[in-house]
């Protein structure tokens, strides 16, 4: 789904970065070049190069003439048209590249063990650049800042505001902030003095930067980066506060940044003469303006959104495209109005997920959730190898010791001197403090990344004389933070006993105990007269229960929305999985001889049948006329996945459950229809993974109930030749799985060469010994065209489909033919069941559900 | 006025001991309970149930009844209070109190102890030591009759799944025909070993007094 919309912003994505990407003609050459070696092996020599440049004007000039030449005479049946293809080739063959990198990196979990993903992108990037810089003698390709806030950085923080944990996000929202605003402005204050200091000081030797230009490059190396920190903190996964705090941090600096870049920069550009305190208030007010004006921009895009999902029920398949273009439109009109884009779609996504996840349909808020982790994981890859590339450049590196050395320092200093200062005002007020070792990890955690560069660039050289010193600097920072302090960063985590995040289980009674955490709370509050975080969260919820639901619910949806509910649910369906899963495990039917699923599938059966499994507890709330049997239903299936046995629902067989399972099941087959056009996609419209299992499964199992009703000939019948068949083939059969293949063919020949009327005996034979062994591994075939019908064997005018070759393989234990028999049911199975000595099993499947 | 200001800062006192609220707090406190029980000695049932915005509590009964358990006076006394004075009254609230950045972490174990312990009485509303299934099962739907569209029938059944759950996870070899009675406090504290109560189950009270910043109420 959203294929279009994935496309189609792709493809912007594509022009615009080729057009800026590749500049020079010198271009095709070395991505050929590249492809070849950053895919495969970099050290060997190239057996085959590609030197397009070489060839590149006369080859075109004649391939024009050619081509005016054709257009004179004839037509040409194929013409190379490199130039008309050129600038989304070149994107799409660097993705490709990226992601071939990714794939390298990630294949080796030793590495990334010791050495995060992103630290390691980089260097796959240096490696890159080496070979452009070695085809071409110069750089031709590097992260060019509109490329990376235009393209890049929209989708990761589109995603991280999607998936953004907002109540812990709101509840430490005090201390991001002051981390944020304060944090940020000390570390850009600091850092521009000292360096302005140093250099009176006479530690820089002879470069030509004044105060306030020092002061523009603090501001620019201030802000810890969103993108380093997710790429190195997700890896180390510290408890949830301080993962928040940092993140957090990192999302919500981008407002000051801006801002005091944008300030900055205008002073630079005004001179230091110019300043007065009017201008200085001015700067102080837009970041008012342009913190919040950002914030509440994508406030309302995401309001809009979620009105939009409101109403998408009609084109559900485009419906997941709705969230990424207004999202990235958001961070667009915030980037045209000169507010802070990056607070603009943050906001954006976190106000509309909670409304979309419950307005759109499951598939949808899928597939969201899929390309956006596409989008963002993709894009973070192309940055930090575009980082590593963009170092392999000559004209850039302007090297001062002083400069770049104390540039370092002090950002390591201010960082962790900024920190321990503010969480020590923090900690006065906070009712669960931040350890000190929380603490030297945040401060280690100041990550910079791709955003401190971008503004590097951004710089303009003719006012800013030193500007490729300030690049390159920024670079090395960029290199020390992510690669030296990312890679430090997990032993240093496990060195200080940082309080680790725990893989949260959800299991239903801590869902319920939350739940009364929060009632009790604001019981408490309310008695002890107390207006504390409680009651103000109450007062919000209440609000949003009230108001905005109402407006951006789909009312279907509002009833959906009890989290304890929704746990429940989810544990049911987790269930539902692992007793297929199970089952397919032990590859049999044994699996629903388990009493306590035998009660699903009652309920089901005072139930249509064309329910989808899933669906049976999503369909929980609505009353039911069986609600009798439902208050069995629901527990038990919690207590299968938990392994619990002591429910006492003890029944002698599964035959009931055999039966039901296989009524609807077979049933829901017919849904199950792959029918084909751009717009609809409705293949298990409302079923999921687990019904197409079992419906994969209880097909070929039906399948092979079929013929197994053919077992009714007794063997007697059979010639000598094809009794000796079987006998030879049985033992080969159990190792060796048939596909339909070249064994049944002898087979069916050595039928016809005894002339026997039909081929049915020697089937049957193998019938007799074949349990299923694994069903779902049956070719998934459509049900209603006859199955694997040789055509020799279609014309022996068979009535009934023959079972799938490969299932005759599947030879195993006969215990399961005892329990298979009580499917094979026919009027012809009393016989079958007389010749095996089998209890005559009830008739269980009517043929009409076929 | 003089002599009761001075009994009631002597009381103070003893109370910053025992419950561990500063001064301040406490003074805040008493305000509030003045307030609630209309400048009586004690407070009944009927006040707390007055207020307006307890009213939407889905657990208002089970939170109103622990105000007046015995056993959360830590006497190692049974049974009910008909009313409870100013004293009884910040006992119960002391069970809110956030840890400083001074607690040691045994005072952390302890305070953490008499929060589940509170918790624990909460649910277990006969007072038996046990939660069974009926006291658990109203607590759930307690919770659930928020939400209309979730009827009874599934607040039981997800109470009984919980309860399942715990059984499972505090007696893993049960046979299919025993019958778990209930859950005890040692599984509770089980249960509930992963919940960060510390850091969840407090209230912020301050040293100002917000009581009458409150419209309305």
């Amino acid at each position: 789904m959203a294929e279009q919309w994935r496309s189609a912003l792709l493809l912007c994505l594509l022009m615009a970065a080729s057009s800026l990407a590749s500049t020079g003609t010198t271009a095709p050459a070395s991505t050929g070049n590249d492809t070849e070696h950053g895919t495969g092996t970099i050290n060997t020599l190239p057996i085959v190069t590609w030197k397009w440049h070489h060839v590149e004007v006369p080859y075109l000039e004649s391939h024009h003439e050619h081509g005016g030449g054709h257009n004179a005479t004839g037509i040409a049946i194929v013409s190379f048209k490199w130039h008309h293809v050129e600038s989304p080739y070149l994107v799409a063959v660097w993705i490709l590249v990226c992601f071939f990198g990714k794939l390298l990196i990630e294949a080796n979990h030793k590495i990334t063990n010791y050495i995060p993903e992103s630290a390691l992108l980089i260097c796959f990037g240096f490696i890159l650049g080496g070979i452009v810089w070695g085809a071409d003698k110069v750089q031709t390709f590097k992260l060019t800042p509109t490329v990376f806030f235009f393209y890049l950085l929209p989708p990761i923080m589109l995603d991280t505001g999607y998936s953004m944990p907002n109540k812990l996000f709101f509840t430490n929202l005090g201390a991001i902030l002051i981390h944020a605003v304060i944090g940020t402005v000390w570390n850009a204050a600091t850092l521009g003095l000292s360096l302005w200091g140093c250099h009176q000081g006479g530690a820089m030797g002879n470069i030509e930067i004044g105060l306030l230009q020092y002061l523009l490059y603090g501001s620019l190396m201030a802000a810890v980066d969103p993108v380093a920190v997710i790429a190195v903190f997700e890896q180390v996964h510290v408890n949830e506060v301080l993962f928040i705090l940092v993140f957090g941090e990192s999302l919500l600096n981008d407002g000051v940044t801006v801002v005091l870049f944008n300030v900055f920069d205008a002073f630079v550009s005004l001179g230091g003469g110019a300043i007065d305190a009017k201008e200085i208030i001015k700067g102080i007010v837009s970041f008012f303006v342009v913190a919040f004006g950002g914030s509440l921009l994508g406030f309302v895009f995401g309001l809009l959104m979620s009105l939009l999902s409101r109403c998408t029920k009609n084109v559900q398949i485009i419906e997941p495209g709705f969230i990424f273009v207004l999202g990235y439109l958001s961070y667009l009109t915030a980037e045209m109005l000169s507010l802070s884009s990056i607070l603009s779609v943050v906001f954006c996504g976190i106000c509309c997920q909670k409304y979309m996840n419950s307005n759109m349909n499951e598939n949808s808020i899928q597939t969201v959730r899929y390309a956006m982790k596409v989008f963002a994981n993709g894009s973070e890859t192309m940055i930090f190898v575009f980082l590593g590339i963009s170092a392999i450049d000559k004209a850039i590196w302007v090297w001062n010791t002083g400069f770049i050395l104390l540039t370092l320092l002090f950002i390591l200093i201010y960082r962790f001197i900024g920190v321990f200062i503010l969480t020590w005002m923090l900690n006065r007020y906070r009712l669960v403090p931040i350890s000190f070792v929380d603490q030297i990890i945040m401060g280690y955690g100041g990550l910079r990344g791709a955003v401190a560069y971008g503004l590097a660039v951004n710089l303009n050289e003719s006012k800013i004389k030193e500007k490729n010193l300030m690049v390159c600097t920024t670079l090395l920072v960029v290199y020390f933070t992510v690669i030296l302090q990312g890679v430090t960063m997990k032993p240093l985590v496990q060195w200080l006993k940082v309080k680790r995040a725990e893989i949260a289980e959800i299991t239903l009674i801590e869902k319920v105990q939350n739940k009364v955490f929060d009632h009790m709370l604001i019981a408490i509050e309310d008695i002890s007269g107390q207006i504390g975080d409680n009651y103000m969260r109450n007062k919000w919820r209440n609000f949003e229960e009230k108001w905005m639901s109402r407006l951006l619910l789909k009312p279907s949806a509002r009833k959906q929305q009890d989290h304890l509910y929704n746990v429940f649910h989810q544990l049911n369906l987790q269930d539902a999985m692992e007793y297929v899963k199970e089952g397919e495990r032990r590859g049999s039917l044994e699996f629903i001889r388990n009493e306590s699923a035998f009660v699903d599938f009652k309920k089901k059966l005072g139930e249509d049948y064309e329910e989808a499994m899933p669906d049976i507890m999503a369909d929980m709330p609505s009353n039911d006329p069986v609600s009798t049997c439902r208050r069995d239903v629901l527990p038990t299936v919690s207590l299968e996945m938990h392994e619990q046995n002591m429910r006492g629902l003890r029944e002698a067989e599964g035959i009931n459950a055999h039966h039901l399972l296989d009524q609807h099941l077979y049933k829901g087959r017919k849904q199950h229809r792959y029918r084909y056009s751009r717009s609809h996609l409705d293949i298990n419209q409302d079923e999921n993974e687990v019904q197409e299992i079992f419906q994969r499964t209880m097909r070929s199992r039906l399948e092979s109930f079929k013929s197994g009703k053919m077992g009714v000939a007794p063997p007697k019948t059979i010639t000598k030749h094809t009794k000796r068949e079987p006998q030879t083939k049985m033992p080969n059969g159990k190792n060796k799985p048939y596909h339909s293949g070249d064994e049944d063919f002898e087979f069916s020949e050595g039928d016809s060469a005894s002339g026997y009327d039909t081929s049915f005996p020697t089937r049957v034979t193998y019938r007799a010994g074949a349990g299923i062994e694994n069903p779902a591994f049956m070719p998934d075939l459509d049900p209603s065209s006859p199955l694997h019908i040789p055509p020799w064997l279609a014309d022996a005018g068979m009535e009934v489909n023959p079972v799938a070759p490969s299932e005759r393989a599947q030879v195993r234990t006969p215990g399961y033919l005892h329990r298979l028999s009580s499917l094979r049911t026919n009027a012809r199975s009393g016989e079958t069941a007389q010749d095996r000595d089998l209890p005559t099993p009830p008739p269980h499947r009517d043929d009409d559900h076929l | 006025m003089g002599a009761t200001q001075t009994h009631s800062e002597y009381q103070y006192e003893n109370m910053v001991g025992k419950t561990g609220f500063s001064t301040e707090q406490i003074k805040n406190l008493h305000m509030r309970f003045q307030q609630l029980c209309g400048n009586e000695k004690t407070l009944r049932k009927e006040h707390l149930e007055n207020i307006p915005t307890l009213a939407d509590n889905p657990i208002k009964t089970e939170i109103i009844k622990a105000f007046f358990d015995k056993r959360n006076q830590h006497n190692n006394e049974l049974g009910s209070y008909e009313e409870i004075g100013f004293e009884e009254f910040l006992m119960v609230m002391s069970h809110f109190r956030p840890p400083s950045i001074k607690t040691s972490a045994e005072e952390k174990a302890a305070m953490r102890k008499r929060k589940v312990r509170f918790l624990f009485n909460m649910h277990d509303t006969d007072g038996d030591g046990k939660i069974t299934l009926e006291e658990y099962r109203k607590i759930v739907e307690g919770l659930l009759s928020e939400s209309e569209s979730i009827g009874q029938e599934v607040a039981r059944a997800i109470a009984d799944a919980a309860m399942l759950e715990v059984a499972s996870t505090n007696v893993p070899n049960m046979g299919p025909d025993d019958f778990y009675e209930g859950i005890t406090l040692e599984h509770f504290e089980q249960i509930l070993k992963d919940l960060e109560m510390e850091s969840r189950m407090y209230v912020r009270f301050l040293d100002m007094n917000t009581a009458n910043l409150r419209c309305g109420k």
